[in-house]
């Protein structure tokens, strides 16, 4: 891999005529495979949305039918308008899977760390735009590798979306076993290669490609998030690749990582024995619990950037975020096995969890309490991007105090598998990273197309949104309480859950609801591409470097020098200065004197700098964290 | 002048980035090995010793790491030919482990450990060093490929003292895998033990 980068990786920065295929397809510009990942992600999310209302249709009215189903799923697994119970687990688990690595890990993380690292940390490109694209490529032959799985004989994978063995590990096990789960065991090793070409290029991009000034100190939220992400992504998508290889032997060749005396209707007793399925669960849940904060992280780094910016005031304790994330991004590695309560669990292992577990409520709550203290008497700006991140922080306290009850292994027994997970996951990692990601979509949109999205559709878009989130996965924590379990097809045959008909009815009346306010974003979206109001350079008045670009978005970001940081990104309403924002770029007027006889010529590309081999990591390490200054 | 002092700390993004890639397959196997040591706890293990021939090919990666440190001096110092002997002899040494490594399976088989063991429960060990050996493996096969490429474009002059950062990651490469080996080989000798 690292030789193909060599070669490729030649003369990436010079401007050149590009034709039609080379500017939108194969692009190696970090803004245009930003936006590929985007809208990618957001064709991916209609995809798993529309599955979740197909689902939740099934749920609310288990004995009515439904054409419509008949004419989208085909006979076959919609017989008579009404799903089939196989396809309603298929469905399930695609719909899991599109939603977590598809459009909340790639769409979200490969969007904004695409688009705002070069731009934010003041470079020309990612360390490597070739690697950069093939992350692109590799996504979209993942996600249509998934995709295809929708058209197999036997239907797709259908194990939820933690593929835990048996069910992935036998091929014969049940329908979606088979040609289904192989297809999505090959999805997520592309995936696994796209995440980790994407997420090295960014580590190494923040660490290597910094502006002149910008320091590990001065660096946006935004760009500490997205760095931290990478990194959790890098350390534990490995792990999940192990434990799919060994998936991958027992299926294949018939091993017994996973499987242990199992007995088939069809096939009598199988030859496998010695294996432990719970072995699985600890390598899954050793990707599976970072993924959690690979989705959320980016979220929380947009917001803090969206509201510093929108209350005019610099982030409250900007020192605490970046502890609080480098706190979250530790922690989450030693917190797994919270998801393995049941398991049969020493007890004292399951108590060092539950305290790991519980001790993440401390950063959380730290990055809670700072976006609460920056909007007080902020003067707050109510734009589309302000609004979905001040709901984020709603969902992000409403999700999160939920996780405190899950944290407890005690509670946890009783509640594992019910809907009260699925209404605690939704709304802390679902909604609050969603309403993150359309929150950096309204804020960024002028920088990725050069307009603005239509505001008064993007209030609709909000509220609509919003109160359809909370009307579906509110009352989940209620039923899970009562003990409906998650996962079932219908519970007519259950009279003891009846009484809870009429709130699945409400339920699915709000996806339908949330689910219609998505078109109105979707028109937003791309009606604004082409007919949005013209962008000023800084529509927002902020302080970051990605505004200096102009607006025509050029490859290479800036047409003369990169500039130069002078100051933190959050210089909101310093009563030194007049104006009430002061851009990064911008030098105090004392400083100005000093720039004037000093060189400044310098600009950090790839090429042109004379490369230590023998560098000692310790002086690597200083350098992070020692601004450039001349 | 101001340009040196400014990045006489920063190493070539490209490196930077290989780090990176071997800080991931770091992590792929102590994943695996950990699923070793956990499956082992389980109990229902058999334990068995390391084929001698395991050694033999530790030594062989070893020996492999000196020859590729000489084809990367070599090419520091413009000894061009020094550098076609350097990787000639870590290739014929990397394709020594491999042979090594398999015939190590065949011992290991016909003391009736295989990768599949049907209704042995307590053979999965013998699963589990095979399939830890064989991702290794893989990783030492793309080693070869890019061992390859690189005496290629040595022979297409492409390699000298002012173009040392191929041959140096390849080299930093090449190291990695060999200690991962010895970490794997010294892991699967004494966690019978443990």
């Amino acid at each position: 891999m690292s030789t193909a980068v060599a070669h490729a990786h030649t003369d990436d920065h010079h401007h050149h005529e590009e034709s039609f295929l080379s500017k939108y397809v194969f692009s190696m510009d970090h803004k245009m495979i930003s936006k590929q990942f985007l809208i990618t992600g957001i064709i991916m999310g209609l995809i798993g949305m529309g599955m979740s209302i197909a689902f939740r249709l099934q749920l609310a009215y288990p004995d009515t039918s439904f054409p419509i189903l008949e004419w989208l799923f085909g006979s076959k697994w919609a017989p008579d308008g009404k799903l089939d119970a196989g396809y309603y687990m298929a469905l399930v688990t695609m719909h899991g899977t599109i939603m977590v690595f598809y459009v909340l890990t790639a769409g979200l993380s490969g969007t904004f760390a695409n688009l705002l690292l070069p731009l934010q940390i003041g470079a020309r490109d990612m360390a490597s735009p070739f690697m950069n694209m093939l992350s692109y490529w590799f996504f979209l032959l993942s996600s249509i590798v998934l995709l295809s799985s929708l058209f197999v004989e036997t239907g797709p994978a259908s194990g939820g979306w933690t593929i835990y063995p048996p069910l992935s590990a036998l091929p014969k096990a049940m329908p979606g076993s088979g040609m289904g789960m192989t297809l999505w065991l090959s999805a997520i090793i592309l995936f696994i290669a796209s995440s980790l070409l994407g997420g090295i290029n960014y580590i190494s991009t923040v660490l290597n490609m910094r502006t002149k000034g910008m320091s590990m100190t001065r660096l946006p939220l935004t760009v500490w998030a997205l760095f931290l992400t990478a990194v959790l992504g890098l350390l534990s998508f490995p792990v999940l690749l192990g434990g799919g290889l060994l998936l991958l032997f027992d299926r294949g060749f018939g091993t017994s990582f996973y499987l242990s005396d199992i007995y088939l209707g069809s096939a009598g007793a199988l030859e496998h024995t010695g294996g432990s399925p719970v072995l699985f669960q600890h390598l899954f849940w050793f990707l599976g619990h970072p993924e959690v904060y690979i989705i959320i992280m980016p979220a929380l780094g947009i917001t803090s950037e969206v509201i510093a910016i929108n209350s005019r005031k610099p982030i409250f304790g900007y020192t605490a975020m970046v502890i609080s994330l480098l706190g979250i991004a530790f922690l989450s590695f030693i917190v797994w096995g919270h998801h393995m309560f049941i398991t049969g669990m020493n007890p004292l292992l399951g108590a060092v969890f539950l305290v790991t577990t519980l001790i993440i409520a401390v950063p959380s709550a730290v990055k809670t309490f700072n976006y609460l203290a920056t909007l007080w008497r902020g003067n707050i700006r109510f734009t589309n991007a302000m609004m979905f991140a001040i709901g984020l922080v709603s969902f992000f306290i409403s999700g999160g105090l939920t996780g405190i009850f899950l944290g407890n292994a005690t509670l946890d027994i009783q509640l594992h598998d019910t809907y009260f997970v699925v209404g605690h996951f939704h709304i802390v990692m679902g909604c609050a990273a969603i309403f993150g990601m359309l929150a950096g979509i309204y804020h960024w949109f002028p920088k990725m197309f050069g307009r603005l999205m239509n505001k008064p559709l993007g209030y609709i878009h909000f509220w609509l949104t919003f109160i359809s989130a909370y009307l579906v996965f509110f009352p989940m924590h209620f039923i899970g309480l009562a003990g409906v379990p998650r996962r079932y097809y219908a519970f007519t045959l259950l009279p003891e859950y009846g009484v809870w008909a009429d709130v699945n009815v409400l339920m699915t009346m709000a996806a339908i609801l949330g689910g219609l306010a998505q078109i109105v974003f979707i028109y937003n979206f791309f009606s604004s591409i082409f007919i949005g109001k013209k962008a000023s350079q800084n529509p927002w008045e902020a302080n970051t470097l990605e505004w200096t670009t102009p607006v025509e978005r050029i490859h290479g970001n800036w047409p003369g020098e990169i500039p130069t940081v002078y100051r933190w990104a959050y210089d909101y309403s310093n009563p030194a200065y007049e104006e009430d924002f002061k851009m990064q770029n911008i030098p105090d007027e004392d400083h100005e004197i000093e720039l004037f006889e000093t060189e400044t010529k310098l600009t950090p590309s790839a090429e042109d700098e004379p490369v230590n081999e023998t560098v000692n990591f310790f002086t690597l390490i200083k350098n992070w964290f020692i601004p450039r200054t001349v | 002048m101001a340009k040196e002092i400014e990045y006489a700390g920063r190493v070539h993004p490209k490196k930077f980035s290989l780090w990176l890639l071997l800080l991931g397959i770091l992590m792929l196997f102590s994943g695996l090995t950990s699923a070793y040591i956990v499956r082992k706890g389980d109990g229902n293990w058999f334990d068995f010793e390391l084929p001698s021939i395991f050694l033999y090919s530790t030594i062989v990666i070893l020996l492999s790491s000196l020859t590729m440190l000489y084809a990367f001096r070599s090419a520091k110092n413009d000894e061009i030919n020094g550098v076609k002997i350097g990787l000639g002899l870590t290739i014929i040494l990397g394709i020594g482990f491999i042979v090594t490594q398999y015939w190590g399976w065949v011992v290991m088989a016909g003391d009736g450990l295989h990768f599949v063991n049907p209704k042995q429960g307590d053979r999965v060990s013998a699963s589990f060093l095979i399939a830890i050996a064989a991702i290794h493996l893989a990783h030492i096969l793309a080693g070869i490929i890019y061992l390859i490429i690189m005496l290629v474009r040595t022979y297409k002059s492409k390699v000298h003292k002012k173009d040392t950062l191929q041959i140096s990651m390849c080299n930093t490469y090449w190291h990695f895998i060999g200690l991962l080996w010895v970490y794997l080989y010294m892991f699967l000798y004494f966690a019978p033990d443990f």
